[in-house]
């Protein structure tokens, strides 16, 4: 009785694999797979997830438009749950098990330092869609937000020469992303003439939410007598109540300005910003940006989300650059072997949402505009200066010692991502 | 009376300051209509061109002293000065439908509708805005409302123009005001500083300015040690000197404030977990999420009373309060009873179920309410700043504090004062002779859970207004919550009063030396030595209760 029963489940099961391979066969013919690895759960949730629907926005739209290569393009979602070797394991799930052609994906630089030797030893692609530290360039990686040279430096230099700041408060959530940006920040003010008794560095931990000692001790730095403004990148939820706290000691933008390189419109959303009037924050984009193919698209994302108060911000502007370029080397390779796209994907030009044209350059990262907007009573960002051209991300700092010598280009016959010009080779720093 | 008009400076000020300009310009016989027109051009003027045109543009309108031009300054400094695209004509426009309802810059009277698209905004930034603000302040020093004065004198005191000392003295000899007389001395003291006039005038300034003794002046005579020479120098220096000691004892002060202000939050999320671990001995890892719902009833009472009654918002926290309490206190009793009743003497199973249950409730509100941050306003009452002394207290810092020993207060009543307290403090000390006695003990862990609950619930309300209230909102505060009871004393509300406030105090005058992150490695190793020497924390359980 019991055999018999064990043998038609063996076969119940054995039929249901079939069907399922055979499934999966004839749907591998008809579409691309394309990977999205952004944090469902967990803390990273609260902006990861606006990247996955974004994602999905692109995906169905390129389907309406008849997708790629003739094939439609399918979605395939995972959820990394804000854990770092998770990361790791659901994109090597997307590479061998759901074969994708290009991962979208990762938010904190630890998650996209946790998925990097995946994508090296599968030998796949990952869009990643965020500002970040720079001192990296890898071959399977395309970087379309931000380098500090994009983002951070351009702010400096606008209180620098508008508002014209001479002492500094580089304030920081503990991790790598804001150390690296202040080393960075720090040589180059240094550079600039500025003494050293006039920057002060400070650090916070994750979630940091007691700022009263910190305010306060802006304030007494800015009572020097001279100009003074914070440079911000603090991460995430600790934004909250670091504005909360500015807005109730009274620090005010004309008097101490606070420049953020974290906050966008989804981080203001929680808050009342009638208090913060006048901070500013660096980005690539703003919703504000007053061009036709912004006005589409946020049209059609509050569509796709159904809430007509749904904002738009920076990182989304960089999938939607990053996917057409995924798409238009597609096209051009008129395949999508990761080593002939990695090839064709170079030099593509694709519009971007600010009424320009971002380019993919040879060291995996792009062209973009420099926008610095004051934040806005309802939320939004007000561009008051923007780089009169393109900048071209620069994966090295030319400020750091060690990384001002490498130089990134990953066409043949270089191919490196690391190349020291002071000695020749392909290494790094170390050699 | 003070008391009172200092919670409503903010928007006392801007009322008092629109009456002020329209008492201005509510006077057509005295102005002749010709002297108002002549002004139309330079306020057209400030449409054209970019920031720094823009700005002399301003500095045009400042200079013909008129008060009349007071108005379109204060719009645009507002952002609410537009543009009319079909003839370039300059409005202040307020947001009415799907338009704008505009009205003349000069007279104020309204001047028709316009679409969204029909006007554009005159865009300023924080350069222009401080020029604004000093303009603004030389014009209105002699304005009828004395709030107003002040503030004019405090924006002059900002801007120290020399070319403001002749209208300040002009406006101190006019005052009848102490106070407001005292910031324009201040302003003037300020100007002086800044401007060419000899020693005597600049050492009676510093003078003034040692008085004040706060950072701004700080500010001023710093940059006066490092741009003057011989005596002023040394006046500034020895000034500065003073201030600097005098600023340096009100530092302390600040300290303890800051540290009783985070010791209140400690309290207020630690004394619900401080029932259900510190009276009932369950390791709840689902504290903070409880903390999180109340938060989120906070956001959803708010929501309501946005769209439904917006005349209640500012005592939107009092109607959230008690809804908090049920609906935490409701969540916390089906958990007893779903869930914990049956691992009671299982700590180890217990801690994994409840962690389990605290990932369950995260994603169902990021579910629900989506995973971003919602926004909690504060009230009025709750919102600004006030000086005592050299220190600034913001006043969602204070109300927490006392909500927080109000909280206490009223916690430490229900359980030493009420049948219920008796029996929950029966059933925990000797639960076989409490029901002996006819305690339903069943009962009693339910509802003791539950108030541990709705406690965590209620002080989710008062979190939601220093904090971002999203799904993680709890996570951040379930370490710090088991520090403070372990440290304060298991089963000890009083322990968990003193080690709050004592942990609040040791961080925040750890923190200007090692810094936050620093700071609060200490503070954990501190505890963690501490607790090797006294197990069962600052205020042990002595006699049978501790081994029940």
């Amino acid at each position: 009785m019991s055999n018999k029963l064990s043998a038609r489940f063996a076969g119940l099961a054995i039929s249901g694999l079939m069907a399922s391979t055979m499934f999966s066969a004839a749907s591998a013919e008809e579409t691309i797979k394309v990977g999205i690895l952004h944090s469902l759960s967990g803390t990273m949730a609260i902006s990861e997830t606006t990247l996955k629907d974004a994602m999905l926005m692109l995906i169905e739209e390129q389907n309406k438009k008849g997708g790629v290569l003739g094939k439609k393009l399918e979605a395939v979602v995972v959820d990394p749950a804000s854990d770092w070797p998770l990361f790791a394991e659901k994109a090597r799930e997307l590479i061998e098990v759901n074969e994708v052609s290009a991962v979208f994906g990762c938010w904190t630089s630890v998650s996209r330092k946790s998925v990097l030797p995946v994508f090296e030893e599968l030998n796949s692609l990952l869009f990643y869609p965020v500002q970040y530290e720079g001192e990296e360039s890898q071959r399977n990686v395309f970087y379309t937000g931000a380098a500090p040279n994009q983002q951070a430096i351009p702010a400096v230099d606008y209180l620098m020469n508008e508002e014209g700041v001479e002492r500094w408060v580089l304030a920081g959530t503990d991790y790598v992303y804001p150390r690296t940006t202040n080393k960075i920040l720090e040589a180059y003010l240094k550079a600039k003439g500025v003494a050293e008794e006039d920057i002060m560095i400070n650090y916070t931990p994750f979630g940091h939410s007691d700022w009263q000692t910190i305010v306060s001790d802006i304030k007494a730095f800015g009572s020097a007598g001279k100009k003074t403004a914070v440079v911000s990148t603090i991460n995430g939820d600790a934004n909250v109540p670091f504005y909360k706290e500015l807005g109730n000691a009274g620090i005010k933008a004309e008097d101490i300005p606070v420049v953020a390189f974290s906050v966008g419109e989804e981080e203001l959303a929680g808050l009342d910003t009638a208090p913060l009037v006048g901070h500013l924050a660096a980005w690539n984009y703003f919703q504000s940006a007053d061009t036709d193919a912004n006005a589409e698209f946020i049209e059609t994302w509050q569509a796709f989300i159904g809430d007509e108060n749904r904002v738009t911000n920076d990182p989304m502007e960089a999938h939607y650059i990053g996917f057409n370029m995924w798409v238009e080397a597609v096209e051009k390779a008129g395949t999508t072997d990761p080593d002939a796209v990695i090839d064709a994907i170079v030099g593509v030009s694709v519009p971007n949402l600010t009424g320009g044209y971002s380019a993919m350059m040879p060291n995996h990262h792009i062209t973009k505009p420099v926008l610095i907007g004051e934040i806005q009573e309802d939320g939004q960002f007000e561009t008051v200066w923007e780089t009169s051209g393109l900048v071209v991300g620069d994966a090295w700092s030319d400020y750091l010692e060690g990384s001002k010598d490498l130089i990134s280009d990953w066409r043949a016959p270089l191919s490196c991502g690391n190349f020291n010009t002071a000695t020749g080779k392909c290494g790094g720093s170390g050699s | 009376m003070t008391l009172l008009r200092s919670f409503h400076l903010t928007s006392l000020c801007l009322a008092v300051g629109l009456l002020f300009i329209s008492m201005l310009v509510v006077s057509p016989e005295v102005r002749a209509q010709q002297d108002v027109e002549s002004l139309r051009p330079l306020v057209n003027a400030l449409a054209k061109g970019k920031f720094k045109e823009t700005e002399k543009q301003i500095g045009d309108l400042a200079a013909t002293g008129d008060p009349v031009v007071a108005p379109a300054l204060e719009a645009l400094g507002d952002g609410d000065l537009y543009v009319r695209k079909s003839d370039n004509q300059v409005f202040i426009a307020k947001k009415s439908g799907s338009g704008y309802a505009l009205s003349d810059p000069l007279t104020l009277e309204p001047a028709g509708e316009a679409g969204r698209r029909d006007v554009s905004k005159i865009k300023v930034n924080n350069s222009l805005r401080r020029v604004i603000r000093s303009a603004l302040g030389s014009l209105t020093l002699m304005a009828p409302d004395p709030q107003v004065r002040k503030s004019a004198a405090e924006a002059v005191f900002k801007a120290k123009d020399p070319d403001a000392i002749e209208s300040l003295e002009a406006a101190i000899g006019k005052e009848v005001e102490d106070d407001v007389r005292l910031v324009m001395e201040q302003a003037r003291a300020a100007a002086i500083l800044n401007s060419d006039r000899g020693d005597p005038d600049k050492l009676e300034a510093i003078g003034t300015l040692e008085a004040m003794g706060n950072r701004d002046a700080l500010s001023l005579l710093i940059g006066l040690q490092d741009s003057s020479e011989g005596e002023l120098q040394a006046a500034a220096q020895a000034a500065v000197t003073r201030i600097n000691k005098n600023l340096a004892l009100w530092d302390n002060a600040q300290n303890i404030w800051y540290g009783v202000s985070l010791g209140s939050v400690l309290l207020l999320a630690a004394i619900g977990l401080a029932i259900t671990f510190g009276v009932m001995g369950v390791i709840n890892m689902a504290h903070g999420e409880m903390v999180m719902i109340g938060a989120y009833v906070t956001f959803v009472v708010q929501e309501l009373i946005r769209s439904s009654a917006p005349g209640l918002f500012e005592y939107s926290l009092f109607i959230a309060l008690p809804l908090a309490f049920l609906v935490s206190g409701a969540i916390g009793v089906a958990v007893e009873r779903g869930i914990i009743r049956w691992l009671y003497g299982r700590p180890l199973e217990t801690l994994l179920a409840t962690w389990g249950l605290s990932l369950i409730l995260q994603q169902a509100v990021r579910s629900i309410f989506g995973p971003t941050n919602r926004e909690v306003g504060n009230p009025d009452w709750m919102s600004g700043a006030f000086e005592l002394g050299q220190l600034t207290i913001t006043y969602n810092r204070m109300w927490i504090i006392v909500f927080a020993l109000l909280v206490f207060a009223g916690l430490m009543l229900v359980l030493k004062k009420t049948p219920f307290g008796l029996f929950t403090r029966a059933v925990t000390q000797n639960r076989r002779m409490a029901a002996s006695m006819g305690i339903r003990t069943p009962w009693i862990d339910a509802l003791t859970f539950g108030l541990g609950s709705g406690i965590a619930g209620i002080a989710g309300v008062a979190l939601s207004q220093i904090d971002n209230v999203s799904p993680n909102l709890g996570q951040g505060y379930i370490i710090d919550s088991f520090m403070v009871v372990v440290f304060g004393g298991v089963g000890n509300l009083w322990g968990t009063l003193v080690g709050a406030m004592t942990l609040g105090v040791v961080n925040k005058f750890l923190e200007p030396y090692a810094g936050a992150v620093l700071g609060k490695i200490f503070v954990l190793v501190f505890i963690i030595l501490f607790i090797q020497k006294r197990p069962r924390g600052l205020f042990a359980l002595k006699g049978r209760a501790v081994e029940a």
